[in-house]
């Protein structure tokens, strides 16, 4: 079937399990909330316009809470406002998926062109030392696989997850299958099987993952923003605070073969490998091809997993590569990210794109030739 | 054993480590226990409630009770609870804001929350003032009135909390002070029994910040206020605004019908399963 990014994101969520949607109207991400209204009643589920985007993600993690797959879709103005709940979810260990289609900005900024814009927003908006789960989707079919992993990484991992997308992605329309029932892994929270008395909501475990209680479930426990002991009350002791925060840590690092995503296009042999996301590495991969044809060795690692960020990856193509080359439509975000893995090895060049329009394969290849 | 202590014993927590945290002399107690007497009365089962709360004094409450709790971010508690209410309409959901979350950071989440008449109870306690944070003036804060941040006077006008619910659209609001217990008991029993949108709001006193500020004595001389000010929704009816300027009016304020918004949605569901079976 035709379809564009956001409604795939849609089908994916729909598909995950997803039965609750907070949300509040925003440019590009409108039509995920649009469609949601009328697809998720006709599920059992519920569909509800909130007044903001702070009161959208609240009532996201009221309704994860509660036992039910739960998730918003906003942009940049609207994620900004959202901040001071994610970091809720973090401390909290709730489930829920965050989608922002990101536009130009700062503020108001460009409510209809693309941009790229949000990926520092998404790793450190919200206050606190805390780790995050972004991925990114290049494609429709990709919004739909993405859409799926953010749920089942929120729920495996107790945390929020971020799928940033660019608006190109989202209002692009794709020809896509959706998957048959059984080929899609579908990830559900780890309930307690201890009785009550037992259960202890924040324990440490070897995963780091403690098991999860929804409300009403005869679990009575204590949920809240403070950091809090094992029991989940507020704690002010430091033998206490330290391994909590440790443990919220530790249960994204020691995952990370598991949570980071990417793919390698002829980086074996490649002088030049492109690092690039989203609707940029569509274009990236078309500049490598005529690249490869003038007969540049150019390879390219598109990042699907953005945080955390994959150092494991840019650290295997510089053992082939002598040069890196980063397009993105911001001032260079990924980019420090990619130097700070590279500490020098390689030579790192930047490609930014901040006037509302894509980055074009031309631009790419011609900055290939720049560099090489 | 006694009434109080069978009480303590089901609703209290006994792995949480007390004393709690707030001053001698604090009505938070006494508002604290009219919930619980109220919640028995009523007799839902504890695994039923999710309490659910904001941040400040009031926001500690639900840590030393045996519910779901849940102890959210300023202002949000509303937002919070309409998720596990829509999410889990079985669940009695009730929200303990101060006059802070409700109606200055949560202001508009409080008037929304009360428009769409989702089925939560809301208890407010209002003593006037940002108490945890050392005694700022809040949209409580009366006229002329001292605070941290108001040393020279404050020139805000205040809310009127049980009256901006009311213009909300809240189907049940009652207001009354930790002074009047009794009352209290009475007007959170009615408001968990209502369905929809129910407030109530608990005029208490914070001799510790605000009391100490504008030198109103001690808790029992505040409470004492309450006693000496307080007016009912009947009494009140007959009297001049003038008369009015320096008075709470207790009682119920308003008790109404309206369609309660999980019951609305139930239909829109059958309404989306019929369009899509066209």
């Amino acid at each position: 079937m035709l379809l564009q990014g956001n409604e795939a994101v849609v089908e994916g969520a729909l598909r995950a399990g997803c039965r609750f949607f907070a949300g509040y109207p925003i440019t590009p991400a409108t039509e995920i909330s649009e469609i949601l209204s009328v697809k998720l009643p006709q599920v059992d589920g519920t569909f509800i316009q909130m007044e903001d985007e702070i009161a959208s993600l609240g009532a996201v993690i009221g309704a994860s809470l509660a036992g039910v797959k739960s998730m918003t879709a906003t942009s940049g103005p609207g994620f900004s406002l959202m901040q001071e709940n994610p970091g809720f979810a973090i401390i909290a260990e709730v489930p829920c998926v965050i989608v922002d289609v990101m536009r130009g900005g700062p503020s108001t900024g460009l409510p209809t062109f693309p941009s790229q814009s949000d990926v520092m927003q998404a790793r450190w908006g919200t206050h606190g030392d805390h780790p995050i789960i972004v991925l990114s989707a290049s494609t429709v079919r990709e919004c739909y696989d993405m859409t799926i992993k953010a749920f089942n990484f929120s729920e495996k991992f107790r945390t929020p997850v971020i799928l940033l997308i660019d608006e190109v992605v989202a209002h692009m329309r794709e020809k896509m299958v959706l998957s048959n029932e059984d080929e899609v892994e579908i990830f559900n929270r780890v309930k307690p099987t201890v009785p009550p008395e037992w259960y202890i909501p924040f324990e440490d475990t070897p995963s780091g993952i403690p098991a999860m209680a929804n409300f009403g479930e005869g679990y009575r426990y204590h949920v809240t923003g403070l950091t809090h002991d094992i029991r989940g009350f507020p704690t002010s002791r430091p033998d206490e605070i330290g391994p909590f925060i440790a443990r919220l840590h530790r249960k994204i690092s020691q995952h990370f073969s598991e949570i980071q995503m990417a793919e390698f296009f002829q980086t074996e042999d490649a002088d030049i490998t492109i690092v690039a996301y989203g609707s940029v590495a569509r274009s990236a991969k078309r500049a490598m091809i005529e690249a490869r044809e003038k007969g540049l060795k150019v390879g390219l690692l598109r990042l699907m997993t953005i945080w955390p960020f994959m150092r494991s990856a840019v650290e295997k193509v510089l053992q082939v590569s002598k040069t890196l080359l980063v397009p993105e439509m911001n001032m260079g975000q990924i980019s420090r990210e990619v130097k700070r893995v590279n500490r020098g090895v390689a030579k790192v060049f930047t490609l930014n794109k901040v006037d509302g329009t894509i980055i074009t394969p031309e631009e790419i290849l011609n900055r290939i030739t720049e560099v090489a | 054993m006694a009434e109080v202590t069978k009480l303590i014993h089901k609703y209290l927590r006994h792995d949480k480590k007390f004393p709690h945290v707030w001053c001698p002399g604090c009505g938070i107690g006494i508002m604290l226990g009219a919930l619980i007497r109220a919640i028995d009365r009523v007799g839902h089962e504890k695994d039923e409630i999710v309490l659910v709360s904001g941040i400040g004094c009031s926001g500690r409450l639900p840590v030393y009770v045996d519910f779901n709790t849940l102890h959210t971010t300023h202002g949000r508690a509303l937002t919070f609870a309409t998720g596990v209410k829509l999410a889990k309409p079985s669940l009695k959901v009730i929200v303990i804001m101060g006059d802070g979350d409700a109606v200055a950071i949560g202001g508009n989440h409080f008037i929304h929350a009360a428009r769409r008449n989702i089925d939560v109870t809301s208890i407010i306690l209002n003593n006037s003032v940002y108490g945890m944070t050392g005694g700022q003036y809040s949209p409580t804060t009366p006229y002329g009135m001292r605070s941290s941040t108001t040393v020279y006077s404050n020139i805000e006008q205040a809310f009127k909390i049980s009256e901006l619910a009311v213009t909300a659209g809240a189907v049940f609001v009652g207001r009354g002070t930790v002074y009047h217990a009794k009352l209290l008991d009475s007007l959170i029993e009615k408001a968990i029994l209502k369905e929809g949108f129910s407030v109530v709001e608990v005029i208490a006193h914070c001799h510790t910040q605000y009391g100490r500020q504008n030198r109103l004595g001690t808790a029992v001389e505040m409470m004492e206020w309450q006693r000496d000010h307080a007016v009912t929704v009947e009494k009140a009816a007959a009297m001049k605004p003038v008369e009015l300027q320096d008075k709470i009016v207790i009682g119920i304020l308003v008790d109404k019908e309206l369609p309660v918004y999980q019951d609305e949605y139930e239909k829109i569901r059958e309404r989306s399963k019929a369009a899509a079976g066209r």
